[in-house]
């Protein structure tokens, strides 16, 4: 049999990795299909920070029943230290200790919440003690009394009263005594520093809550502070920026209060880094549950085991070998001419973005742009390499002249071209003029075509829910993408082109 | 009356559409013995090119001095230019001679290459007729030294070589430039020929994608079949309107084993080989393709794949070159 080594290779390939998805579906209950119906956020905060050699005590402030949500699960991950954690009142902190901390160290704290929009949240502790109405400079002294005075005339109660000057305090048109108050008030927690000074003045108390913003793909965030009011019985919440009451269903508050986030003894500062994902925790976290009940190492050295932002990262790259298939497939049995072999893969990677359209019109502008200029440099006569590196800087201020314009004219969209691969790009604007040049314009444009089908077909497959999910879970399914690719690597059949390219030399043989 | 007219007229069409369909199926174009890309790569140039003898034919120096030492005519070369600073001394290195090639030793596809045919001054005159200043002249050699047209854009060498003067025998049917004959050799026996005639589309360029004119050669007579223009058959060459069939290759059997003794210099199994016809010289081998594509079937109008079968079927293949070109002549002449 003609390749039969080829074959038996896919072969094992496609057994093995059908037998383990089979396993693992049958046996482990690991569902075939995305579910959409609960969302379950896995949010982690990641410790960073340089030790000395010496003992160290780090402390972590966490969320301690957080408003609009349900912990499902929290867990430490940090080795070589001593973990607990302590609740006092309202505020709940996790203690990491180590007679000997050196170098750079990673700690971890992740929970698992869920979505629980209706369930009550007390948040009428901890009780405060009523402000002293601070002493203001002179300046200050009336703008803060007649702003006061004017926002109290227009308020029944203490929200209403927030409310209104938080509205008169963000008013697009000022008036002069907010001037006055919003001077060097601009970043978001120096404003609302400014703002419990002024609310102080009317002796209302006042506190930060820190939240976090989730995002399905968060990765490397921060918190963001927001403005807490007593009313007399309970902390009331509003957005510094818009004057909103309460918190949105996806902000996740992590602490309320003046406390440091991290606060360290014995090693050089922290660093505190956010990521969340809306993951598949609930239904994996049965099946794990059954693997360790059946002994099988299966899931605990999954790609769910490892921390959230680098599952991030894997579920975008697990799915670049479908956008290698499509290539394969277009290219080989299709006949589409691209340039370069996988350069479509990365426009497509650039499209998650950008999304498709905005991606090909953005693409095109790009090439169309690059060219021009590209032409125009052929007159002056270049060597290559600096020609190259005339081009990529070109290509970058391209870039970076249509996210302005676009960013003007209110098309948020033209932000993302940012995500394009430029070198890639500059290579491929580059060889397009030389093709244009040497083999005619259609040639050139229609292997720019070609290039740009091939993203978008390679964006289509590669951001299909349901290909992302069983890349991520079952990633020994690649292992079928494997064996197909191998097996087209021997595939000495006709390309679909081709079918029409022979149609002369085929009528002339059948008529001879 | 009008609706009768009508449905013959669509009758009429569909017979057309049948007779010459846009595309054909696969089965059908493997019974015709038409070799496609992936089987080239997979099944010719996969298992008889072995890779290392790659860089023979790649770097076209290479070949020129192997050419040389087996006594395989190509056209003289005058000099090598390696280095950016070697282009000034340009004029040393020409001599005397006002009439030249330069080429990447690195190029593919007939790219990089300039044809100059006289001088007038300091300018260089091409063989379009265009001036060229010295300048820009100087600035194509080290775009071609610094990789502009070599495979994968590696540092490359600019080859400056006699310019070949084509043999009036095509001069009615082809528009500047020169005409090349490409032949397929397969295991060493010659199995198809065509001649790729420039148009004034093409711009001089013996490149079929661009308009060139290929004309099949039949093996055996060395005399031309019809020719192809842009996948249609052709009687007449469209700039001349002069017959493009029938021309009788001079020195043909002196091509062919030209053609044939390639393989023992280049060790590759499937081999593309281009010769030009010069006026004085005879058959000079431009340059070897590891590569050949499959344009060769459209200008014959007939299929590689039959070829190839009968020669790979082959249990011996005779050691003599002259050998080997009988066989391919009794094989697949005419």
């Amino acid at each position: 049999m003609k390749d039969l080594h080829l074959k038996a290779l896919a072969l094992i390939l496609v057994v093995i990795a059908l037998g383990m998805t089979y396993y693992k579906v049958d046996r482990l209950g690991v569902p075939l299909t995305p579910e959409n119906s609960t969302h379950v956020w896995t949010v982690e905060a990641t410790l960073t920070f340089d030790g000395r050699g010496d003992p160290a005590k780090v402390a972590l402030a966490i969320p301690n029943t957080p408003p609009g949500f349900s912990a499902l699960d929290e867990s430490f991950i940090s080795s070589g230290f001593g973990v607990s954690t302590n609740t006092d009142g309202t505020e709940r902190t996790a203690q990491w200790a180590s007679r000997n901390v050196r170098g750079r160290q990673h700690l971890y704290y992740r929970m698992v919440l869920t979505d629980s929009a209706g369930a009550h949240t007390d948040r009428t502790k901890p009780v405060p003690t009523y402000p002293e109405i601070p002493e203001y400079s002179d300046p200050e002294r009336a703008a803060v009394f007649s702003l006061l005075d004017s926002v109290r005339s227009r308020s029944a109660d203490t929200s209403s009263f927030a409310q209104e000057l938080l509205h008169r305090f963000n008013d697009p048109t000022p008036d002069a005594e907010v001037k006055v108050l919003r001077d060097g008030a601009s970043e978001p927690r120096a404003k609302i520093d400014k703002l419990r000074h002024i609310l102080a003045g009317a002796r209302i108390p006042t506190r930060v809550a820190h939240a976090l913003h989730l995002n399905a793909g968060l990765r490397h965030g921060s918190l963001n502070p927001w403005l807490e009011v007593y009313n007399g019985q309970q902390w009331l919440a509003f957005n510094p920026e818009t004057g909103d009451r309460g918190f949105p269903s996806d902000v996740l508050v992590w602490y309320a209060g003046d406390r440091p986030l991290a606060d360290i003894d014995g090693a050089g500062d922290a660093q505190v880094e956010f990521s969340s994902a809306r993951s598949l925790r609930d239904v994996m976290g049965l099946a794990q549950q059954r693997a360790r009940l059946l002994n099988s190492n299966l899931l605990e050295y999954s790609l769910l085991s490892l921390p959230i932002s680098t599952q991030n990262v894997y579920k975008v790259l697990l799915t670049v070998p479908l956008g290698a298939l499509v290539v394969v497939l277009l290219r080989n049995f299709i006949g589409f001419r691209t340039f370069g072999t996988f350069m479509p893969v990365l426009i497509a990677l650039a499209f998650r973005e950008t999304e498709l359209i905005w991606g090909c019109i953005l693409f095109s502008l790009l090439v169309t742009l690059g060219l021009v200029v590209r032409f125009y440099l052929e007159h002056l006569k270049l060597l290559l390499v600096p020609r190259l590196a005339s081009m990529l800087t070109i290509v970058i201020l391209i870039m970076a002249g249509v996210s302005v314009i676009s960013h003007k004219l209110g098309m948020e969209h033209g932000l993302s071209i940012a995500l394009f691969p430029m070198v890639i790009l500059a290579m491929t604007i580059e060889r397009m003029s030389v093709v244009w040049d040497e083999n005619g314009p259609s040639d050139a444009i229609l292997a720019g075509l070609g290039s740009l089908a091939v993203a978008a077909v390679g964006f289509l497959v590669m951001t299909n829910p349901l290909a992302e999910y069983l890349t991520f879970v079952f990633p020994e399914l690649l292992l079928v993408v494997l064996a197909f690719t191998l097996m087209a690597g021997r595939y000495t059949g006709y390309r679909l082109s081709e079918l029409w390219r022979f149609r002369s030399a085929a009528k002339a043989i059948s008529n001879r | 009356m009008m609706n009768a007219g009508g449905s013959g007229r669509w009758r009429s069409r569909l017979r057309l559409m049948k007779r010459n369909p846009p595309m054909r199926m696969p089965w059908t174009l493997r019974k015709l013995g038409i070799l496609g890309m992936n089987q080239r790569n997979g099944d010719y140039i996969s298992l008889y090119n072995e890779r290392r003898h790659y860089p023979l034919v790649d770097d076209k120096l290479k070949t020129k001095q192997l050419a040389l030492e087996a006594g395989i005519a190509t056209p003289e070369l005058y000099g090598v230019i390696e280095i950016e600073h070697q282009i000034r001394d340009l004029d040393t290195l020409l001599g005397g001679h006002r009439e030249f090639v330069i080429k990447p030793a690195y190029g593919s596809g007939g790219n990089g290459i300039m044809v100059i045919s006289g001088r007038r001054g300091i300018q260089f005159i091409r063989a379009s007729g265009a001036t060229i200043p010295r300048g820009e002249l100087e600035h194509f050699i080290s775009n071609v030294l610094s990789g502009m047209y070599s495979l994968g854009g590696l540092p490359d060498k600019a080859i400056i070589e006699y310019r070949v003067i084509p043999h009036a025998v095509f001069d009615a049917v082809s528009y500047q430039g020169v005409p090349d004959i490409r032949t397929i050799v397969f295991r060493g026996v010659p199995i198809a020929s065509m001649v790729r005639l420039p148009t004034r589309q093409s711009d001089g360029k013996a490149n079929l994608h661009q308009g060139a004119i290929g004309a099949g050669i039949d093996l055996a007579s060395g005399r031309t079949v019809d020719g192809v223009w842009f996948n249609n058959v052709l009687d007449s060459h469209p700039d001349s309107g002069n017959a493009v069939r029938g021309i009788q290759v001079p020195e043909w059997d002196k091509l062919l084993e030209l053609a044939a003794r390639s393989y023992d210099l280049t060790c590759l199994g499937y081999l593309g080989v281009d010769v030009v016809l010069d006026r004085d010289h005879g058959p000079l081998v431009l340059e070897y393709n590891a590569r050949p594509g499959l344009n060769i079937q459209l200008a014959n109008q007939m299929g590689l794949l039959s070829r190839l079968e009968k020669v790979r079927a082959l249990d011996e293949i005779p050691d003599s070159a002259a050998e080997r070109v009988a066989l391919g002549q009794q094989l697949f002449g005419e």
